[in-house]
C-alpha cells in the first residue's frame, strides 16, 4: 500500500504539473456578437464590452447563477439600522494591473468618478449616495440620501468594478482604450473593429482560480459566420447563439450549449399618455387588453424561436421568485379580443408599431401582425432604426414600439425604473399613484419574502393597467467547445472565465 | 464593384440622331437584344399579372408550415413565417422593378434641366454643379444612398427616392458632356446666328441629342438600381416588412442560411436574371442608337 | 495643353471637389434623425446624461460652428475620436487601410487575372464562339449581386465544404496564410464584379487598336496574328485599361460595403456603415473623406497616366 502511494505520487504530481502547464499556455478565443463600445465601466453601455469588462475589471460584488449577492472586491457588508448608509469591508492585499493598492480611496475615487463624469451612465445607477466616507483603508461608508436596497445589486454590475485611481488620472477620457483595473486579466491590445486581446495578470488576489494565459474576444456579426468560427475550432466560445443556430450547435459532438433565462424582457411598449399621440392606446384599457387577447405567446415563440425562448406576460421569466403565479400567461381569446373592441366601440382598431431593423424583432412583429389580423385589428409595421425609435420613444412620437431590456440583478431596475411615474424609462406616459406606492416601498426594505409580497400586488396593478405587453424572455445560449471544462452560465449572460479551464 | 458603382455610358455623343427605322433594325439584328428584351417584358408581365399568377396570398402566414422546403404545395418552399416563397417573389417582382425605373428616371428628370444650365452657362454655376458632382462621384454611391434612406426613413418609396439622387451624379456627368460637345456643333452654331433664343435652341436641338447617351446610361443603371435597391433592403432601408421585394427577402433569409437555403436562393436568381436581362438590353440599346461607341 | 498646366488644371478642381466632399457627408450625418446622444446612451436613456454627452463632444453648438471646429481640425491632422470607442479617427483609418488595401489589391488581381486574359480572346475572336462565352461571363460578373453571391459562396465552402473559414479577418502580421484564405472569399466576390468591367473594356479598347493603321502595317508585314494581338495592339489598348483599372481600385478602398459587413471584414466599409448606424460622426466623416481623397487621387494619377500615355491628348 505504501508502496503504491509512493509510486503514485510523483506520477500524480507530475500529471498535475503538465496540465498546470498546458493550462498556462492556452488561450481563451470568445466571440462577440457585435463590436463592444470603450473599455470604460463608467460611460460603456454596450452589451457585448460587459462580457469584455468581466475579464479585465472585478467587482465589488458578484451574483451567483441563482442571483445571490456574494462578495469579490469587497468582503462584506452591513446596513445601517436607518438604511441610510451602507458600510463595506475591503480584501486586503489586492493590486491594481499597473500595481497601485486597491483600497477604501480608491474605492471613494471610483464612486466620485461614476457620479461625476461627463458621460457617465452609473450616475443614474448610484445617484442615491451622496458621499463616501474612508474609515480606514479597507472599510467604506456609503451615506445615502434616501434608502436603497438595490444599491448592493447594483455593485455587482459595472458601477461595482473598480479602475485603478492613477490610470484614471492620467488617462481621462481615453481610458476605454487602456483600462487599468483589478480583473484576472489585463490589457494587450485592441484591433479597433477587431479583436481585444488580454493577458493573464501575475499578481491577481485569486490567481489559482485563473487557468488562461491570454483570453481574446473578437466580435463577428454574422451568426453563421460566428458559428462556423466555434465548429471549426477557431473560436472557444460564443455569446447569445440564436435559436436557430442551436439544431446545428447541438448535433455537433464537439460543441456544447450552456443555457439560462435572462433576466431582462423583450416588449411593446404603448403611447398611453406621452404627448397626443397617447390618445390612441391610452384612451381605452380595453383596446390593450383585446390586444393581449388576440395574441397567442406560445405559437409566437414556436414559430420564430423555435420553442427555445420563455413565452411571458409578466417583467420576470414565470419560473423566476419575483412572478406573480395568480396571472399566468393567457390563453389566446380572438372572441374575446372582438368583443372587447365592440365593446370599446373600435371594432376596426388600426395602430402602428415601430420595429428596428433587427431580425428577431421584425418576425415577431409579422407574426403578431398577422394574429391580430384575425381578430381585426390592424397593426402598421413601421421600420425605423434603434437610434431613431429610442428618440421617438423619448419624445412620445409612436402609438406603440417594439424593445427589450436587457435586465438588472434587482428587481427594482426592471420594473421601478420602467412604470413608475417619473421613471426615466418610461416613455409609456404611464402612471399609477398606487404601482408607485407598491414599488417604491420595496426598494426600501431588503428582506426578499417582504420585498415579494410588495412586487406582487404592484405587478397585478400592471397587468391590469398594461402600459406595456410582455411577449418573451430569451434563454441565453452560450456555444462552447467541449474541452472548455467548468463554464457555468450566469443570468446576465456574461462569461465568467474564472474557473473555466481546458482539458 | 457593380453593387456599389454605376457603370458609365460612353459619353460620345450622337452627333446626329439615325433614323428610326436603322435603329429598330439595328436592334433586331441582335438576338441577344431580343431574347433580352423579352425575358424584360416577360419580368414586367409578372410583376402585372401578379394578383392572378401567385398560388397563395403572399403575406399570408401559415404557422403550422414554417420554413418547409420546396415541395408540390410549395413549389419553392415557405420562408421564415410560414409564407409562400414563390408568391412572394412573383410579387417582389413589383417593388425590383419599380426600384429599377423610378430612381432613373428621377434621376433623368433631374439631370437634363441641371445639365443644361450647366453646359450652357458655364463659369461659376458650372463649376459649382461639377465640383458637387465630382465630391459626389467619390463618396460611393452605396453610402450616399444608406444615408440618404436613413434619413428620409426605411421604406420603398424612400429607398428609390435615395437611389435616385445617388445616380444623379454619373446623369449630371454625362448630360452636361453632351451639351458641352453639341454646342459647337455647326447646326447649333447656325440656330443662334440666325437669332434663335436660348431656351429654342436648347429645346430643340441639344434635347434631341442628349436622349441617346442618356438613354444608354439609363439601362444600365436601370440594372444598377435594382441591385441597390435590393442592397438597401438588405440592410433593412428598403422595402418594409410584410411586403415583399427581393432584397427583403435575402435579409430575411440570412439567418436561415444554413437550414433553409432555398428562402435566399430564388430571390438572388431573380435579381440577377432581370439585371442580366437590362445589362445585355442596354448593348443591344447602344449598338443601335451608338454604333461608333464600339 | 502642356503637361503641366494640365496637371495644375487638375489640382485646381482637387481641393473644392474635397471641400464640397466634407459638406455633402457632413450634412448627409447631420441630417440623420437621432443623434450620437442617444444612440450612446441607448437603453439607459437618461436625458441628463444625453444632454451631458450632447456638451462633451460639442453636439449642443450650432451646426456650422461643429463644421468648422471639424474641419479646423483635420487641417491640424486631428480627425477627432470615435464617441463609441474613444479611439482616435486618425488611428482608425492608419489601422484599417491596409486591410481595405489588401482587400482591394487582392481583388484588383483576381480581377485583372480573369478581366485581360478574356477581353484578350474576345476581342482577337471576334464574333466567334468564345467571344459569345466570354461576353456571357462577363455579363454575369456584373449582374450579379455581390452580397447574394457572398452568401452564396459562404453557403457552399464555408457551411456544407468547410473549405474557407467563414469567420472574419486574419491580419498577415499574424499568419500570412490564413490571412490569405480568410480573404479569398470576398476578394473572389468583389474580384468577379471588376473583372467582368474589365473584360468588357479591354476587349472594346483593343478592338478599336486592331482596326488602327500601324495594325494593319504590322499585318501587312506578315507578322502572325498572335504576335501582332499582343505586341502591337494589345500595348495601346491597355492604356485606358490601367486607367479604368485606377479608378475601379479607388472603388474598391470604400465600395466595398455589403462585402465586408457579410464577411465581417473591419474594414473601410464596415467602419462606414457601422459609424452611420450607430450615428458615429467624426468616424463616417473621417473615413469617408479620407477615402474621397484617395479616390480623387488615384482618378488624377489615372489622368495623368492617360495623358502620357496617349500623345494625342495633348493637341
Amino acid at each position: 500500500m505504501m508502496n503504491l502511494k509512493k509510486l503514485l505520487l510523483p506520477m500524480l504530481m507530475a500529471c498535475l504539473l503538465f496540465s498546470a502547464t498546458a493550462s498556462a499556455q492556452s488561450i481563451l478565443r470568445i466571440g462577440l456578437n457585435d463590436d463592444p463600445d470603450g473599455i470604460d465601466p463608467t460611460v460603456s453601455r454596450s452589451y457585448s464590452i460587459r462580457l469584455v469588462l468581466a475579464a479585465v475589471c472585478d467587482k465589488l460584488f458578484d451574483i451567483t447563477p441563482d442571483q445571490k449577492i456574494i462578495p469579490v472586491l469587497a468582503t462584506g457588508y452591513q446596513w445601517s439600522k436607518d438604511n441610510l448608509s451602507v458600510t463595506i469591508k475591503l480584501r486586503p492585499g489586492v493590486k491594481f494591473h499597473d500595481g497601485e493598492p486597491f483600497n477604501a480611496e480608491a474605492v471613494r475615487y471610483n464612486i466620485d468618478r461614476s457620479l461625476n463624469m461627463k458621460g457617465s451612465f452609473r450616475k443614474v445607477e448610484i445617484e442615491a449616495v451622496k458621499s463616501v466616507d474612508v474609515i480606514d483603508n479597507l472599510t467604506v461608508r456609503f451615506n445615502l440620501s434616501e434608502p436603497l436596497s438595490p444599491l448592493i445589486a447594483t455593485l455587482t454590475d459595472r458601477a461595482g468594478m473598480m479602475i485603478s485611481p492613477k490610470a484614471g488620472k492620467e488617462l481621462g477620457d481615453k481610458f476605454g482604450t487602456a483600462p487599468v483595473c483589478a480583473g484576472p486579466f489585463k490589457f494587450v491590445e485592441r484591433v479597433a473593429q477587431g479583436r481585444i486581446v488580454f493577458d493573464r495578470f501575475a499578481d491577481y488576489w485569486d490567481s489559482a482560480n485563473v487557468h488562461f494565459n491570454r483570453v481574446i474576444f473578437t466580435p463577428i456579426t454574422d451568426s453563421t459566420v460566428r458559428l462556423s468560427a466555434l465548429r471549426s475550432g477557431e473560436l472557444d466560445m460564443i455569446e447569445r447563439v440564436s435559436p436557430t443556430d442551436l439544431k446545428q450547435l447541438r448535433s455537433d459532438p464537439k460543441l456544447r450549449v450552456g443555457q439560462i433565462p435572462e433576466q431582462g424582457y423583450q416588449v411593446i411598449r404603448y403611447n398611453i399618455n406621452n404627448g397626443p399621440r397617447g390618445k390612441l392606446l391610452g384612451e381605452d384599457p380595453r383596446v390593450r387588453e383585446a390586444i393581449e387577447a388576440a395574441i397567442d405567446r406560445q405559437t409566437l415563440v414556436k414559430v420564430v424561436f423555435d420553442n427555445e425562448y420563455i413565452p411571458g406576460n409578466q417583467w420576470v421569466q414565470p419560473k423566476n421568485y419575483y412572478y406573480n403565479s395568480k396571472i399566468p400567461v393567457p390563453k389566446r381569446d380572438v372572441e374575446k379580443a372582438k368583443a372587447l373592441l365592440k365593446a370599446a366601440g373600435k371594432p376596426n382598431f388600426t395602430f402602428s408599431l415601430i420595429v428596428p431593423p433587427e431580425r428577431d424583432r421584425q418576425e415577431a412583429a409579422q407574426v403578431l401582425q398577422s394574429m391580430l389580423a384575425e381578430a381585426g385589428i390592424k397593426m402598421n409595421i413601421v421600420s425605423q432604426e434603434n437610434v431613431t425609435m429610442l428618440t421617438a420613444g423619448t419624445k412620445g412620437d409612436f402609438e406603440a414600439y417594439f424593445t427589450f431590456w436587457s435586465g438588472r440583478p434587482d428587481p427594482d431596475g426592471n420594473m421601478y425604473q420602467h412604470f413608475s411615474c417619473k421613471s426615466r424609462q418610461n416613455d409609456q406616459g404611464y402612471c399609477n399613484p398606487k404601482f408607485d406606492a407598491f414599488a417604491g416601498k420595496a426598494r426600501q426594505i431588503s428582506n426578499p419574502a417582504e420585498r415579494k409580497k410588495l412586487y406582487d400586488q404592484a405587478t397585478e396593478i400592471l397587468m391590469r393597467d398594461r402600459p406595456v405587453l410582455m411577449l418573451w424572455h430569451r434563454n441565453i445560449f452560450t456555444g462552447y467547445n467541449a474541452k472548455i471544462r467548468n463554464f457555468t452560465p450566469y443570468p446576465d449572460g456574461i462569461i465568467r472565465v474564472k474557473g473555466i479551464w481546458t482539458s | 464593384m457593380s453593387a456599389t458603382t454605376i457603370p458609365v455610358a460612353s459619353a460620345t455623343p450622337a452627333v446626329a440622331s439615325p433614323g428610326r427605322n436603322r435603329v429598330l433594325r439595328r436592334f433586331l439584328n441582335r438576338p441577344a437584344a431580343v431574347v433580352a428584351l423579352a425575358m424584360v417584358l416577360g419580368f414586367i408581365l409578372v410583376a402585372i399579372a401578379a394578383p392572378w399568377l401567385a398560388p397563395y396570398d403572399p403575406i399570408k402566414t401559415d404557422f403550422l408550415a414554417v420554413r418547409k422546403a420546396p415541395s408540390a404545395l410549395y413549389w419553392l418552399g415557405t420562408d421564415e413565417v410560414g409564407r409562400d416563397v414563390l408568391s412572394r417573389i412573383i410579387w417582389g417582382a413589383r417593388a425590383s422593378l419599380l426600384a429599377g425605373v423610378i430612381p432613373v428616371t428621377l434621376a433623368l428628370l433631374l439631370s437634363i434641366p441641371l445639365g443644361l444650365l450647366s453646359g450652357y452657362a458655364g463659369g461659376w454655376t458650372d463649376g459649382i454643379i461639377m465640383r458637387f458632382t465630382d465630391a459626389m462621384l467619390a463618396i460611393p454611391f452605396l453610402i450616399v444612398a444608406i444615408a440618404l434612406a436613413a434619413f428620409l426613413g426605411p421604406s420603398l418609396t424612400n429607398a428609390m427616392i435615395a437611389i435616385g439622387v445617388a445616380a444623379l451624379p454619373t446623369f449630371l456627368r454625362l448630360s452636361r458632356g453632351t451639351v458641352l460637345a453639341i454646342k459647337t456643333e455647326d447646326y447649333v452654331e447656325a440656330a443662334r446666328a440666325v437669332g434663335n433664343s436660348h431656351v429654342r435652341i436648347a429645346l430643340r436641338h441639344i434635347l434631341p441629342n442628349m436622349l441617346p447617351p442618356l438613354l444608354i446610361q439609363g439601362s444600365i443603371t436601370m440594372a444598377a438600381a435594382i441591385i441597390a435597391e435590393a442592397s438597401l433592403s438588405f440592410l433593412g432601408l428598403g422595402q418594409q416588412p410584410p411586403s415583399p421585394s427581393w432584397g427583403s427577402m435575402l435579409n430575411a433569409a440570412q439567418r436561415y442560411l444554413s437550414v433553409a437555403p432555398w428562402i435566399a436562393l430564388y430571390p438572388g436568381l431573380m435579381i440577377f436574371g432581370v439585371v442580366f436581362s437590362l445589362n445585355i438590353l442596354g448593348d443591344g440599346l447602344r449598338d443601335a442608337l451608338d454604333p461608333k461607341a464600339h | 495643353m502642356s503637361f503641366w498646366t494640365f496637371i495644375a488644371r487638375r489640382l485646381a478642381v482637387l481641393l473644392p471637389t474635397l471641400f464640397f466632399v466634407s459638406i455633402l457627408i457632413f450634412s448627409l450625418q447631420h441630417m440623420l434623425p437621432g443623434d450620437p446622444a442617444v444612440a450612446l446612451a441607448g437603453e439607459e436613456k437618461d436625458p441628463a446624461v444625453v444632454e451631458e454627452i450632447r456638451k462633451k463632444y460639442g453636439l449642443d453648438k450650432p451646426i456650422p460652428v461643429q463644421y468648422g471646429i471639424w474641419v479646423a481640425g483635420i487641417m491640424s491632422g486631428d480627425f477627432g475620436i470615435s464617441y463609441r470607442t474613444q479611439i482616435s479617427v486618425s488611428h482608425l483609418i492608419v489601422s484599417k487601410l491596409p486591410i481595405t488595401l489588401q482587400l482591394a489589391v487582392g481583388s484588383m488581381i483576381i480581377a485583372l487575372i480573369i478581366g485581360i486574359p478574356a477581353g484578350i480572346v474576345s476581342a482577337a475572336r471576334r464574333g466567334r464562339f468564345s467571344d459569345a462565352v466570354a461576353n456571357f461571363i462577363a455579363l454575369s460578373c456584373i449582374s450579379i449581386p455581390h452580397f447574394w453571391l457572398g452568401i452564396m459562396l459562404i453557403l457552399l465552402f464555408s457551411v456544407n465544404l468547410g473549405w474557407f473559414p467563414a469567420s472574419g479577418y486574419v491580419p498577415p502580421s499574424e499568419d500570412l496564410w490564413r490571412s490569405l484564405v480568410s480573404l479569398f472569399l470576398p476578394c473572389v466576390v468583389l474580384g468577379t464584379g471588376v473583372a467582368g468591367v474589365m473584360m468588357r473594356h479591354t476587349r472594346g479598347a483593343l478592338l478599336q487598336t486592331l482596326g488602327a493603321d500601324y495594325v494593319r502595317t504590322a499585318r501587312a508585314k506578315g507578322l502572325t496574328e498572335r504576335v501582332v494581338v499582343l505586341k502591337h495592339a494589345l500595348r495601346n489598348a491597355l492604356v485606358p485599361v490601367i486607367t479604368l483599372g485606377a479608378i475601379e481600385f479607388g472603388h474598391l478602398l470604400s465600395g466595398a460595403v455589403l462585402t465586408e459587413q457579410i464577411f465581417s471584414i473591419p474594414g473601410f466599409g464596415k467602419l462606414i456603415v457601422d459609424g452611420i448606424l450607430n450615428r458615429d460622426y467624426a468616424v463616417v466623416q473621417g473615413v469617408v473623406v479620407v477615402s474621397a481623397a484617395l479616390y480623387i487621387l488615384l482618378n488624377l494619377l489615372a489622368d495623368i497616366f492617360y495623358f502620357v500615355a496617349n500623345p494625342r491628348m495633348r493637341g
